[in-house]
């Protein structure tokens, strides 16, 4: 370190933290210098959050300093790092949905035991604010009606109104569309040439190469590499994450496309409550290719799958599924679906793709649990099920390959393996897969997605929905776009442009 | 017609008399609802303090030192389920029964031992126990003021101040309220002991101002109605009163239909009639309600570390 420890902002000397046996943060130390932008990157479990919410206070460290200006500081709470000018915007947003948004901003920083003052302060500044960065937003709206951009915004603002000097977002863009990521870039900057020092949790590149000053790379709970963004590259980067050479473009051979497998037509679905969650949907998966429904989470994606995996019958429409008509008359259950040869990876891995007390082992069966050869008169087949997982977790590459593990044990990306491995293993018709790679590390991401080609030209009727559109944009033949419900745009997979479909995502343009 | 005005007026007196322990306590669970603590065992707070009242106030022979020893009581199971609920993190509906089984249990066996009247305090007068203020025979003892003033009270604390506002959020999401740099765990345990300090007044007012002392399980359930009525009037302190106030009006009407003998019908049996209230209950939790609006949180501790 030859640069004067004055100029950094923050410094982390030594960093360790170990949640029962498993070691998070080992020996991290890093430096973020003051008035700039430093990226954070690393996969999922590389322990940059793990490291911010200890600079937070929202963690102890086992051991290690903090310094803050270059003084050394005790972060024992979340109250420390604010009394210390720290702001933090986390992943999930700390936002109570019931309260306005001047509610929610003066949380924390009443400015007394009554309200009224308070909120009146809190309103003017607002406004201040609003006018410096842009950051408009209606004070007394509910924050359960504001759109996820707005909500961010409400966070930054919450952060600016205790006049924190340090800002720290956790994977700021997971949640928003292009230009909402484009905005949040533009604000950042802002807030730099002001004089706010900015940390950047990420894993995606590309906004760590377009607003960073620096990049600090993490692996496995040790910072691992530090670069000026303006030596470095993707490439670079992303060898350094994942400790291996790793190749982005997935090359695949243009689909064979065969005979129509699952077709939708003019389906609708309204709750109990009259709310349309889909709203005319028609649309067409055909053997041999990947069809891939992009949107900003939230616009119908998951009552699409619930419907065409037989979870929900729609209301309205009808869908044909292996040439089995079904209706709102004729609904079909995910059993008769399995049987028809539709098989599913749910959106929501812990809660519908598995039991996360139950062993590996039984994971990859559930769902086909009363099948051969795991069950024969009522019975299960405790040697049978095993040696069966034994080979999907061989085939599969899931790790550690321990059949009688519980399910939780695994990590994100072999919980999705496996769950993979159990739906594809039966060579299905129709394949719909929800964020195949949410939550799932880099190296495990590129084998998922091989593995969703190679059954692509195997000949199944592959439908993928993923808010990730880089993962859209890769892997799909054919391109739907959702908004609000309904499906607002169709583009073949070779004249997409990035900007055209954030646009449609927004439900600003329809193609 | 002066004797239907009578009739009327001395119902809504019952109404409100038999409502007060109702009110009391239905918003010093609110306070401990909002803050995501469920508190089942308002029930058993209040029988404690009702015995602690009567006991006290029979020993010592002041009222006041027997409201005092309700609110001690109430306050020592409150940090008891505080301690089980925020400090280890237990399962709030189980450590809420407990108290309630604790308390059942407890005022009959000293209440045995101390007066050996099987489990009933020697009755109480004069200054031993909470009298009217201005209407002898409408019962308005200072209990019953305080209940209706703790309404605006409670709406005012919770919509008005500081301490109202981190309250509804350290109930709906707890983490928030921990980045935002407030300790979870003081909140709570605030909240907790405002509604052991009500339930102590509601546990007061049932054996030193309503009766004239305590006999054993006086509660009858009406702490199970107090978080009925909270869950009626949707964790509102107005809507909540009016709930109680509901309760009361039928448990008033109950009482006057006891031995009326209704045409084709006869005598309606008492049974039924005492068990209109919680039957309305039922059937009110059953369908009325819908949408729940509970705050999130409620029930679920709070773990940092996962």
């Amino acid at each position: 370190m030859q640069e004067l420890t004055a100029d950094a902002a923050i410094e982390l000397r030594r960093i360790d933290k170990s949640f029962g046996s498993v070691h998070a943060v080992r020996g991290a130390s890093l430096r973020v210098e003051r008035g700039s932008i430093t990226g954070i990157v690393g996969e999922n479990g590389a322990g940059k959050s793990t490291l911010m919410s200890i600079l937070y206070g929202l963690h102890r460290a086992d051991a290690g300093e903090i310094l803050i200006d270059g003084r050394p500081v005790e972060m024992a709470s979340p109250r420390d790092a604010i009394d210390h000018g720290i702001g933090m915007v986390h992943q999930h947003f700390m936002l109570i949905d019931s309260f306005t948004v001047l509610e929610n901003l003066i949380l924390g920083a009443e400015g007394g035991a009554l309200l009224a003052g308070g909120l009146a302060a809190a309103r003017a500044e607002l406004a201040r604010l609003a006018g410096e960065y842009g950051l408009a937003v209606d004070p007394d709206a509910r924050v359960a009606d504001l759109s996820v951009g707005e909500q961010q915004r409400v966070e930054i603002l919450k952060v600016l109104l205790r006049g924190a000097r340090i800002l720290v977002l956790d994977e700021p863009s997971a949640v928003l569309t292009p230009q909402e990521t484009d905005r949040l870039m533009q604000i950042l900057r802002l807030l730099r040439d002001r004089g706010v020092t900015v940390v950047l949790i990420t894993h995606k590149l590309r906004e760590i190469l377009a607003v960073t000053d620096k990049v600090i790379v993490m692996r496995r709970g040790e910072v691992v590499a530090e670069r000026r963004t303006t030596e470095t590259g993707a490439e670079e980067l992303a060898e350094l994450m994942v400790g291996r050479k790793v190749r982005f473009d997935l090359d695949k051979a243009p689909a064979r496309k065969g005979e129509t497998m699952l077709a939708a037509r003019h389906l609708s679905l309204v709750d109990g409550r009259g709310v349309r969650l889909l709203d005319d949907i028609s649309l067409e998966v055909r053997a041999g290719e990947i069809v891939g429904i992009a949107g900003v989470s939230g616009n119908g994606q998951t009552e699409l799958l619930q419907v065409l995996s037989g979870i929900r019958p729609p209301t309205g429409g009808e869908m044909e599924v292996c040439r089995r008509k079904v209706d709102a008359a004729h609904p079909v259950d995910p059993a008769e679906m399995r049987d028809l040869g539709v098989a599913h990876v749910p959106e929501d891995r812990l809660r519908q793709g598995l039991v996360p007390a139950f062993l590996a082992s039984e994971t990859s069966i559930l769902g086909y649990q009363d099948r051969e050869p795991f069950c024969h008169n009522y019975l299960m087949d405790g040697p049978a099920v095993g040696k069966y997982c034994s080979d999907l977790m061989e085939r599969f590459d899931v790790r550690p390959r321990t059949p009688g593990l519980r399910s939780a044990n695994f990590s994100g990306g072999n919980q999705q393996k496996l769950i993979l491995a159990r739906e594809m293993a039966r060579n299905p018709r129709v394949l719909l897969v929800g964020q195949p790679t949410r939550g799932v590390d880099i190296g495990a991401i590129e084998f998922i997605r091989r593995e969703l080609v190679k059954s692509r030209d195997a000949g199944c009727a592959v439908l993928v929905v993923s808010v990730e559109l880089e993962e859209i944009l890769s892997l799909a033949d054919r391109i739907l776009v959702m908004f609000g419900g309904r499906i607002v745009g169709e583009v073949a997979a070779g004249e997409a442009d990035e900007r055209a479909l954030g646009l449609m995502m927004a439900g600003a343009r329809a193609a | 017609m002066e004797e239907a005005l009578t009739l009327v007026i001395a119902t809504l007196a019952a109404t409100l008399r038999v409502a007060t322990p109702l009110v009391l306590c239905a918003m010093g669970g609110l306070f401990s609802e909002k803050s995501g603590i469920i508190d089942v065992g308002l029930e058993g707070k209040m029988l404690m303090a009702a015995f602690f009242a009567a006991a006290t106030a029979s020993l010592t022979g002041s009222a006041w030192a027997g409201v005092g020893a309700a609110i001690l009581a109430a306050e020592v199971l409150a940090l008891l389920h505080g301690f089980a609920c925020i400090t280890h993190r237990g399962n709030q509906v189980v450590s809420g029964i407990a108290i309630n089984i604790l308390a059942m249990g407890l005022t009959v066996v000293l209440g045995t031992a101390w007066f050996g009247r099987g489990g009933q305090t020697p009755p109480l007068a004069g200054t031993e126990r909470l009298n009217p203020i201005f209407f002898p025979v409408a019962g308005d003892n200072i209990l019953v003021y305080v209940a209706l003033l703790s309404v605006p009270f409670a709406w005012w604390v919770i919509e008005r101040t500081r301490f109202g506002l981190r309250l509804r959020a350290v109930g709906e999401v707890p983490l928030a309220v921990d980045a935002a740099g407030i300790s979870v765990s003081w909140l709570r345990y605030r909240a907790v002991l405002i509604c052991g300090l009500f339930a102590g007044l509601a546990g007061a007012y049932l054996s030193i101002a309503q009766n004239a002392g305590f006999s054993r399980d006086m509660t009858a359930g009406q702490g199970f109605i107090a978080l009925a009525a909270i869950i009626f009037g949707r964790w509102r302190p107005v809507p909540a009163f009016g709930a109680c106030l509901a309760f009361g009006l039928l448990d008033a009407i109950a009482i006057r239909l006891q031995g009326v003998k209704l045409p084709h019908v006869g005598e309606v049996p008492v049974q039924l009639i005492q068990a209109l209230p919680y039957l309305l209950t039922l059937f009110l939790l059953a369908g009325f309600i819908g949408r729940t609006v509970a705050p999130k949180a409620a029930g679920v501790p709070y773990e940092k570390e996962h």
